[in-house]
């Protein structure tokens, strides 16, 4: 069920008028139905894999939570007659077995994960929507108990809840479990606030996807899809078209679910801040899929980065090669580390493995050269005059172009392969003149271009204060013209009918 | 001798340019890097015999001296 389609915006209609005339005890078993019934038209078999994720965490986190009380009652038992070495003891075996349960789970979810994401294998049909994103919730949770930083939940129904919330099972975001769970178990009153803030969010999201990320997908296919007859200057053309359409599409799903969720009262936390207006491809990925970078980052490139092993490896390099490699060298080998892994999350095909891996070196040589940079700033140009700040801009967006690219084709390389077309075959002339046989006509491209141009403007609006919050003190004519306005533009210039497909989310597939 | 003056001897040796004792936004302000934080960890945990775990590398805990030293105290108690 496509959250762009006819049945989607019934079942979500249907869904909230269920949601707010039952009884508020029941709104958790309406939320919970209809995450099942969203989930089971992906297909039945999609389910199976959904409950074993669901209850190997649950039980891996409730038997980690039990020995934890267990291991403090013993201490406390023997706190006068144990000495610190054995009280230490006694702490590390727990510990060992409760690392064990936590692998156990962790393993069967990350090998179901490979299982149906490994190319070419046979099963790679069953591939459940979705299980990228639940996978790491669900991971994300247990962890949190294993560390302590998280009370283990008691009622599987109320953690089925979580892991299953459908609005984020297509793209997420990746949420925490104690921040969704803040508003997901509580009961909520109807506020005309959440059901207008919501249902802007849900228009705009329907605008970006609909009316600009589904006509550029039409370029775009026309392009990746046969580099025979598209190639040299094309692929600039396509790698500024793509990076559009993947933040138009993304981000439109990412409103899609916000907005539907604050019209059920609960909060799902941001995935973007402007990501396109960066400075850096460091600041970038603090501003792109920031639910998926932050996770990485908490359960993957800190415990990495602190495991005796690398910590051995720092002490001997900082002995051998002195403080600064000794120090550098361990953070970027689990940097790089984690860099693969999140390619390989996006897909274990090769475009995406090395498009991790350049991601890695990109931030990595930028940190070497952090000195350098500052000298710079100090001789000749200051870091905060607004022309150079507008450049960073530019230059982060054009090397973010390059990096689309991977996701456009199957192999690294072809992504190579079209990189040295688009500079050694240059055909500038040819692509002027066949602008309009890549599936798109003018009018698509002034459409196109005009809401690419909105979406600009607003997240420029966006940097003051939300804005919907802006909006909201506006006169009651004003805001319900923008919400008219903004239904009719997507109705009117939304890409459906001939030649178009109702597309899923790109994130979707990952 | 006690934890915040064996805590400030490691973070000297780590910057000789920074006065830990007046910093108190280490983290925030961007005084230390993340190659700084995994260097402590690793610093901290072989002085004192503790295990500092990912869930303990948040910014609160590296701010100043007196987080760090406090910190380590805790993770002491434990035992």
């Amino acid at each position: 069920m496509l959250f762009t389609s006819y049945e989607f915006i019934a079942f979500a209609a249907i869904l909230l008028l269920l949601y707010y005339i039952l009884p508020k005890t029941a709104q958790k078993y309406v939320l919970f139905c209809g995450n099942m019934i969203f989930y089971a038209v992906t297909g039945w078999q999609n389910l199976i894999f959904l409950f074993v994720t669901i209850c190997t965490t649950f039980g891996a986190a409730l038997w980690v939570d039990k020995n934890l009380k267990a291991q403090k009652e013993q201490l406390a038992l023997h706190k006068a007659d144990w000495d610190r070495e054995q009280k230490k003891a006694y702490r590390s075996g727990e510990k060992t077995k409760r690392k064990m349960a936590v692998a156990i789970a962790a393993i069967v979810n990350v090998g179901l994960l490979a299982f149906v994401k490994f190319p070419h294998t046979q099963f790679q049909f069953l591939m459940p929507m979705g299980i990228s994103f639940y996978t790491l919730m669900s991971l994300g949770y247990l962890f949190d108990v294993y560390r302590e930083t998280q009370e283990a939940e008691k009622n599987l129904f109320r953690y089925a809840l979580f892991v299953s919330y459908f609005p984020q099972l297509v793209q997420g975001p990746i949420s925490r479990f104690n921040e969704l769970s803040e508003t997901l178990f509580k009961e909520h009153d109807f506020e005309g606030k959440n059901i207008t803030f919501g249902l802007y969010r849900i228009l705009w999201g329907f605008f970006k996807k609909l009316v600009i990320a589904d006509r550029l997908a039409v370029a775009v296919g026309t392009i990746s899809g046969d580099f025979g007859t598209y190639h040299g200057s094309y692929i600039f053309l396509e790698m500024f078209l793509y990076t559009i359409q993947l933040y138009a599409d993304f981000s439109g799903g990412i409103d899609v679910t916000i907005g539907l969720s604050e019209m059920f009262g609960i909060h799902v936390t941001e995935n973007f801040i402007r990501p396109y207006f960066s400075k850096s491809l460091k600041e970038y990925w603090r501003r792109w899929h920031i639910t998926m970078s932050t996770w990485f980052r908490d359960y993957l490139f800190y415990p990495i980065s602190i495991t005796p092993w690398m910590q051995n490896l720092s002490r001997f390099l900082r002995k051998k090669c002195g403080e600064r490699v000794g120090k550098r060298l361990p953070v970027y080998l689990a940097s790089f580390i984690v860099w693969a892994v999140t390619g390989i999350w996006h897909g274990t095909t090769s475009n995406f493995i090395v498009w991790g891996i350049i991601n890695w070196f990109i931030l990595m040589v930028s940190e070497e050269l952090e000195p350098l940079y500052e000298k710079f700033h100090a001789r000749f140009i200051p870091a905060s005059r607004r022309g150079w700040q507008a450049f960073m801009v530019l230059r982060t967006f054009t090397m973010l172009c390059f990096l689309k690219l991977f996701d456009c084709y199957a192999t690294a390389g072809e992504v190579f392969r079209a990189f040295g077309s688009a500079f050694s075959e240059p055909n500038p002339g040819e692509v002027g003149a066949n602008l309009f046989s890549l599936g798109l006509t003018p009018w698509d491209y002034l459409v196109a271009g005009c809401g690419a141009l909105l979406m600009l403007g607003v997240s420029l609006l966006q940097r003051r204060e939300s804005v919907r919050l802006q909006l909201s003190k506006k006169p009651f004519a004003l805001r319900a013209a923008v919400g008219m306005g903004l239904f009719l533009v997507t109705l009117i210039f939304g890409a459906y009918g001939v030649g178009y497909d109702a597309s899923q989310f790109i994130y979707n597939r990952f | 001798m006690d934890t915040r003056k064996e805590v400030l001897e490691i973070l000297e040796e780590l910057h000789p340019d920074i006065d830990f004792e007046t910093e108190k936004s280490l983290i925030d302000d961007k005084v230390l890097d993340s190659f700084d934080v995994v260097t402590l960890v690793t610093e901290l945990g072989s002085a004192f015999d503790i295990e500092i775990t990912a869930a303990d590398m948040v910014p609160e805990n590296f701010n100043s001296l007196d987080a760090m030293t406090e910190m380590v105290e805790n993770l002491l108690a434990e035992f």
